[in-house]
């Protein structure tokens, strides 16, 4: 089993000190992360300037929704946010390049990155995770914090499994590549609402379709004992993990059609 | 052909040649068009949804923008996101690096005139087969407010247009420092991330904290897609609307200006390996 994970070691170890050999360019990425991760939470404490109240949750409780649904999507691009690149390899005929090596093409290509500047982003998510833990009013026991680790990473394989379905998806689209950010970079976006600003088909879509809800809300109605309801009872936060499983099972699907359907570059 | 269009001056002749390759150009990738317009589409959705929350749990309009304006003021922001060049581009960036900028130089036309000739091209095209379809997605979901008459209508295209030349100016300008840095991936991405927020593509400046709407308002951000959205979505109408034209005029030609600048110096400085 070690001999079989060596080269992959090997791989991460080598892409994560040639991100830091330029060490200016390194902090700049990281400080630009850190940008995004602020400009998002600029958006939630705009609107709270103006309202006490958005979709059911206050201040704290949105924070906390923020917190985990950026936690688990920085995770989630860390590890494989560069699927992304997809597309351009796909039309620079570079995949070709990965399927004559003997080692699984989707471990490869998750392999072939790992965006350590994403760190930055993660960072804010973390600190409005700690400021919103320390100022809500939280009944801690084992079962909360059972539930928060198992919310991290849920959460992160259920926004994992988006990439890698979008990663499938683009040996269909190629040029069309921007259809995915739909459902991968939306679903980030809806991840970090309180799901009831959506009215009920939406709501039922980002729970049921593209499961984002569980990724963020669901869990932090049940962590702050809010008054769920029809469609967030505060038991649905424990089906995350299931949540994830599926979302990877169709992941999975998509990523086997996508490279059973590619014909190669040609070259 | 380009004979027969050709019977103004001759830069201006050559200007609107590069416009029309701009729009073909951006016209060829139809279905990364659809893709934009879907994305568009999904994210204005949850946008929407959360500022009509907003407007509900305040209970009455915020900052001069009743549901109606407000999910006018997300759509048309979604529709001209792509029209107007919000994140910038990095082909200027790329040529600087290369050396190929060098290329651009030996043309008889000036550099920020013809790209920004090919930007409009782009806008063109990003309008009509990408903004256009965003709209009518919205329009066929949410009740928006339309702009009150024809002068709304009239100087919203007008606005709009210098958005674009703003936004063109802008990134012009961040993508010429690769002459000194090399390396504008950092600030790039600093320039995307205030533009976003100050332009008024997430929340509309006016809803922001005083310190931060004054920030904005010094910037000019908000002439990028602020401005020419609150004139579409009626929130500003009638003698205001010249107030927020003059402002982007004003910007227009201050950032188009600085590029010129720029550019020159970076001419200067310019040095390229190789025969």
């Amino acid at each position: 089993m070690g001999d079989r994970l060596e080269p992959y070691r090997v791989l991460l170890a080598s892409r994560m000190r040639a991100q830091m050999q330029y060490r200016a360019s390194f902090v700049t990425d990281i400080l630009g992360t850190v940008g995004v991760g602020v400009a998002e939470f600029a958006e939630v404490w705009v609107i709270f300037h103006n309202v006490d109240v958005l979709g059911g949750l206050d201040f704290t409780a949105a924070l906390l929704v923020f917190a985990l649904s950026n936690i688990a999507f920085s995770l989630a691009d860390l590890f494989v946010g560069h699927l992304d690149t997809l597309p351009t390899y796909i039309r620079a005929g570079q995949v070709d390049a990965f399927y004559v090596r003997p080692l699984p093409l989707l471990a490869q290509l998750v392999t072939s990155d790992l965006s350590l500047r994403r760190i930055g982003r993660l960072s804010v998510a973390l600190l409005a995770l700690t400021v919103a833990l320390a100022t809500a009013d939280i009944a801690w026991t084992p079962a909360v914090v059972a539930l928060l680790v198992l919310t991290v990473v849920s959460g992160t394989a259920i926004f994992s499994a988006l990439f890698t379905a979008a990663g499938g998806l683009q040996f269909f689209l190629v040029d069309g590549a921007e259809f995915t950010n739909s459902f991968t970079y939306g679903g980030a976006y809806s991840a970090q609402q309180s799901q009831q600003v959506f009215p009920g088909p939406l709501r039922i879509f980002w729970t049921f379709v593209v499961p984002t809800a569980f990724v963020a809300y669901l869990p932090a109605v049940s962590i702050l004992e809010l008054p769920g309801d029809r469609l967030a009872p505060l038991w649905l936060a424990w089906c995350t993990p299931l949540a994830a499983v599926l979302s990877w099972t169709v992941a999975g699907l998509c990523w086997r059609a996508g490279t059973r359907h590619y014909q190669g570059a040609g070259g | 052909m380009a004979a027969r269009v050709c019977r103004l001056t001759n830069l201006m002749c050559t200007f609107w040649i590069l416009v029309r390759a701009g729009f073909r150009r951006h016209s060829t990738y139809r279905l990364a068009l659809l893709a934009g317009m879907v994305t568009n589409s999904v994210f204005g959705v949850i946008r929407a949804s959360v500022v009509l929350a907003a407007l509900a749990s305040a209970g009455k309009s915020i900052a001069g923008y009743d549901p109606a304006t407000a999910v006018a003021f997300v759509w048309w922001g979604q529709a001209l996101l792509g029209t107007v060049n919000l994140w910038g581009f990095q082909e200027v960036n790329a040529r600087v690096r290369t050396g190929d900028i060098a290329v651009d130089f030996l043309r008889p036309v000036d550099p920020q005139l013809a790209y920004l000739a090919g930007d409009l091209g782009r806008a063109g095209i990003n309008l009509v087969a990408r903004g256009l379809p965003t709209l009518a997605t919205g329009a066929l979901f949410f009740d928006l407010a339309w702009p009150p008459g024809v002068l709304s209508w009239a100087s919203g295209f007008v606005s709009l247009l210098l958005a674009v030349v703003v936004a063109f100016a802008g990134s012009f300008v961040v993508n010429l420092l690769a002459f000194w840095l090399v390396e504008v991936r950092g600030i790039r991405m600093l320039y995307m991330i205030v533009g976003g927020l100050l332009s008024g593509l997430y929340l509309p400046v006016p809803w922001f904290p005083d310190w931060l709407r004054t920030v904005a308002q010094w910037s000019p951000f908000p002439s990028m897609l602020q401005n020419p959205v609150d004139i579409l979505a009626g929130r500003v109408a009638g003698g205001d609307i010249t107030g927020t034209v003059a402002v982007q005029l004003f910007w227009a030609v201050a950032l188009l200006g600085l590029g010129q600048l720029v550019l020159s110096a970076g001419r200067r400085r310019l040095e390229v390996q190789g025969g």
